[in-house]
């Protein structure tokens, strides 16, 4: 193994996600031998995205394998490498191309712990960028992260910001639960500051939601790529004199409830954000448990701003299916209607 | 094509979509790998050369008997309602106790849902299998104490664990004279899931310590060979990149012999070898099958004649390696081994109704904790109603 020493520049950078991302599966097979980064083209090229640039490199070929071309093959091999000790970091390349996966990670992956009372765990880490917005063709659009949470025996979560990516993937490479880690692949480029060092001991636990604009009067729900999409939301909000909380959810399951009813009991409104489309989607099981324990706090029902129910449309009207910063202020408007 | 070879082909067309040709058949007979004919007679095989002593013989005979009757016995206690469901392996006891009998105490075994027989050689205790059956457990036993993995029930999704397992071998330097190496089971019907096929393409490439065994016992459930291929199935593994083989799998001294040298290429960092162990499930699918409805009881009479037990019975008794009293006393450990099992089924009790919150998460959830508390608190009030009866 190739030791890489962190430069003495290395600190509080200004990073992308991507590299934020590359840092933290950087600093995690660092730390532990065990960890495999596996997947197509994440070895020379670096993944399509670049999240494993150079890593094979350092390395080895032994540990950021490049795969044959086979999702399903992907997640069983890394299960049985799991059952070897070891702890592999898939990646999928496109949220569309999940599904030849799908049987090894609902029927396999998600059940191992449960069907052997305890005795295998599998620390399998499956990134999965996701969302629109790129102008891509189809099956490379997609957040299908429902389908993912419906399954008892997973972790989800979906990063929303480099700094948190880079904490968040070195948290879930630590997991001993299976995690499908998803990645807003149209933030990929955006930059915050990233604390190398003390990242991951600032970060909130992998299960926890985090507030990102404290407010009063409503509370804005979202994850992953819709994080941005919010918080410039409740900046224009403001200046319509709505003081709104930004509450980036983080971990889709388990969801923090306590975080969620916290606020809700506090703005007396909620609106969830996402890009998947609305039908059977997360904003359903948090407008349902709210409503349930958070009845006499609020003053209008919960909103849903997310995708139409219909397969991803082609890419030049996609920003018609997207929500966007006038949707989640639509939506907001509709709560203070009641 | 003649007029007579059109009309078969006509009529096959009514139980298979394939047009009759001269592709059908492949150039020559395939090779069968065989060191006990079905008459108990010893053959020899230059490749695969076997010594066994008398005592190992009769080990392995005691083996397959004990196999059968664990079988028997679970059949049975479907029949009386103790089990949900049994899947036999009646007919395939020489394929899983030669090939199971092959692996050191190191290796590491994948099974389906019929691998009774190697559980067995694995030194799994029979009861164990009865929970998954009798829905109990889900499975429930640690892999890691005898070496073999949980029962996997979706079709060949096993053969890529074991694959990424053997890949784990590789990385843990455990490829050599000493090494360690990885076999998984799998069927005829399975050599269709594109999964079995990932695992052929990943295990060559990576040259990965793994040896797949196919049991083709003719039949997935109702479908029979034909539907799944054209070739002979060991003849696919050249395509893939590694060597297969086509073995006897009634012949437990042939399996034994076969699985044994391709376990130590494998561990030895010689790659994958696929065997087919050429065989035949005399039982139903499960007991919840009819195979009355889709095949002829003629060819289970001639596969009758094949039985695995029988033939090392014919030999034992011909080398004068063992007298009745040894069968005897075989018989009479399989019955107790019958009565132990049944023990042991009739007693199992129903796990608790809130351990189904149990084991899903490494960490403790709160989303688990409170339906298992809404659970508790529901059952309870049934047992307030009971106290004010």
């Amino acid at each position: 193994m190739t030791t890489t020493q962190a430069p003495a520049t290395k600190g509080t950078q200004t990073l992308t996600l991507s590299r934020a991302l590359n840092e933290g599966l950087r600093k995690a097979l660092e730390n532990d031998p065990k960890v495999l980064i596996m997947g197509e083209d994440v070895g020379k090229l670096g993944g399509v995205f670049r999240v494993t640039d150079g890593l094979q490199k350092d390395f080895g070929e032994d540990r950021v394998i490049d795969t044959p071309l086979a999702e399903s093959g992907i997640v069983g091999t890394a299960i049985g490498l799991a059952l070897r000790g070891y702890r592999p970091v898939c990646e999928i390349q496109f949220d569309g191309f999940v599904y030849p996966a799908f049987d090894q990670i609902v029927s396999q992956l998600a059940k191992m712990a449960y069907r052997s009372r305890g005795n295998t765990r599998l620390p399998v880490v499956v990134r999965i960028p996701f969302g629109g917005g790129i102008g891509a063709v189809e099956h490379h659009s997609e957040s299908p992260e429902v389908l993912f949470v419906h399954t008892a025996g997973l972790r989800v979560v979906a990063c929303g910001d480099p700094a948190d990516a880079y904490a968040m993937i070195q948290q879930a490479v630590d997991c001993d639960d299976p995690v499908i880690f998803f990645e807003p692949k149209r933030r990929y480029w955006d930059k915050t500051e990233v604390d190398l060092p003390g990242g991951v001991a600032a970060a909130p636990a992998l299960d926890q939601a985090r507030t990102l604009a404290a407010g009063t009067d409503i509370t804005l729900l979202c994850y992953g790529p819709m994080v941005r999409t919010c918080l410039e939301a409740a900046v224009a909000a403001r200046e319509e004199g709505r003081s709104a909380e930004v509450i980036d959810l983080r971990s889709l399951s388990p969801l923090d409830f306590a975080t969620i009813y916290a606020s809700v009991r506090k703005t007396g409104r909620c609106v969830v954000v996402h890009e998947a489309p609305v039908t059977g989607g997360l904003g359903a099981e948090i407008a349902a448990r709210v409503s349930q324990e958070c009845f006499y706090h609020l003053e209008a029902p919960v909103q849903r701003v997310g995708g139409y129910s219909i397969p991803y449309p082609p890419s030049r009207i996609e920003e018609h299916y997207l929500p966007d910063l006038d949707r989640v202020l639509d939506a907001v408007d509709r709560s203070f209607a009641y | 094509m003649t007029v007579r070879a059109a009309g078969r082909a006509a009529s096959r067309s009514r139980t298979s979509n394939r047009p009759a040709s001269a592709h059908d058949r492949p150039a020559t007979t395939p090779e069968l790998i065989q060191l006990l004919t079905p008459e108990g007679e010893r053959a020899e095989h230059p490749d695969y050369p076997l010594e066994l002593s008398a005592d190992e013989i009769k080990s392995l005979y005691r083996d397959l008997v004990l196999v059968r009757r664990i079988d028997f016995e679970a059949i049975a206690l479907q029949r009386q309602g103790e089990l949900g469901i049994w899947a036999s392996l009646l007919g395939q006891e020489a394929a899983q106790v030669g090939s199971g009998r092959a692996l050191g105490p190191r290796d590491m075994a994948f099974p389906t849902y019929r691998e009774h027989g190697v559980a067995w050689c694995r030194g799994l205790d029979p009861a164990r299998l009865l929970e998954l059956f009798r829905g109990v457990s889900h499975g429930g036993w640690d892999p890691k104490e005898h070496r073999i993995h949980l029962y996997t029930i979706v079709i060949g999704a096993q053969t890529l664990h074991a694959t990424g397992y053997a890949m784990g071998i590789q990385r843990d330097g455990a490829v050599g004279e000493d090494g360690e190496a990885t076999i998984v089971y799998f069927g005829d019907g399975a050599t269709s899931q594109g999964d079995v096929n990932e695992a052929f393409i990943w295990a060559s490439v990576t040259n990965a310590p793994i040896v797949f065994f196919c049991q083709n016992n003719q039949w997935a459930i109702s479908e029979p060979l034909d539907r799944q291929t054209r070739i002979p199935l060991y003849l696919r593994a050249r395509g893939f990149g590694f060597p297969g083989i086509r073995v006897d799998g009634n012949d437990v001294f042939a399996c034994l012999a076969v699985t044994r040298k391709a376990m130590q290429a494998a561990r030895e960092g010689q790659g994958p070898t696929l065997i087919e162990a050429f065989t035949y499930r005399m039982g139903a699918h499960t007991t919840t099958d009819d195979p009355t409805r889709y095949r002829l009881s003629a060819e289970l009479e001639s596969w009758k004649l094949k039985d695995p037990i029988e033939r090392v019975k014919q030999y034992l008794i011909r080398s004068g390696m063992a007298k009745e009293d040894f069968f005897a006393g075989v018989a009479a450990e399989a019955d107790e081994l019958g009565r132990s099992i049944r023990k042991a089924c009739l007693e199992m009790p129903d796990p608790e109704p809130l351990s189904m919150f149990d084991n899903i998460y490494a960490e403790p959830s709160a989303l688990l904790e409170a339906e298992r508390a809404q659970l508790a608190a529901y059952l309870s009030s049934f047992a307030d109603e009971e106290v004010a009866r």
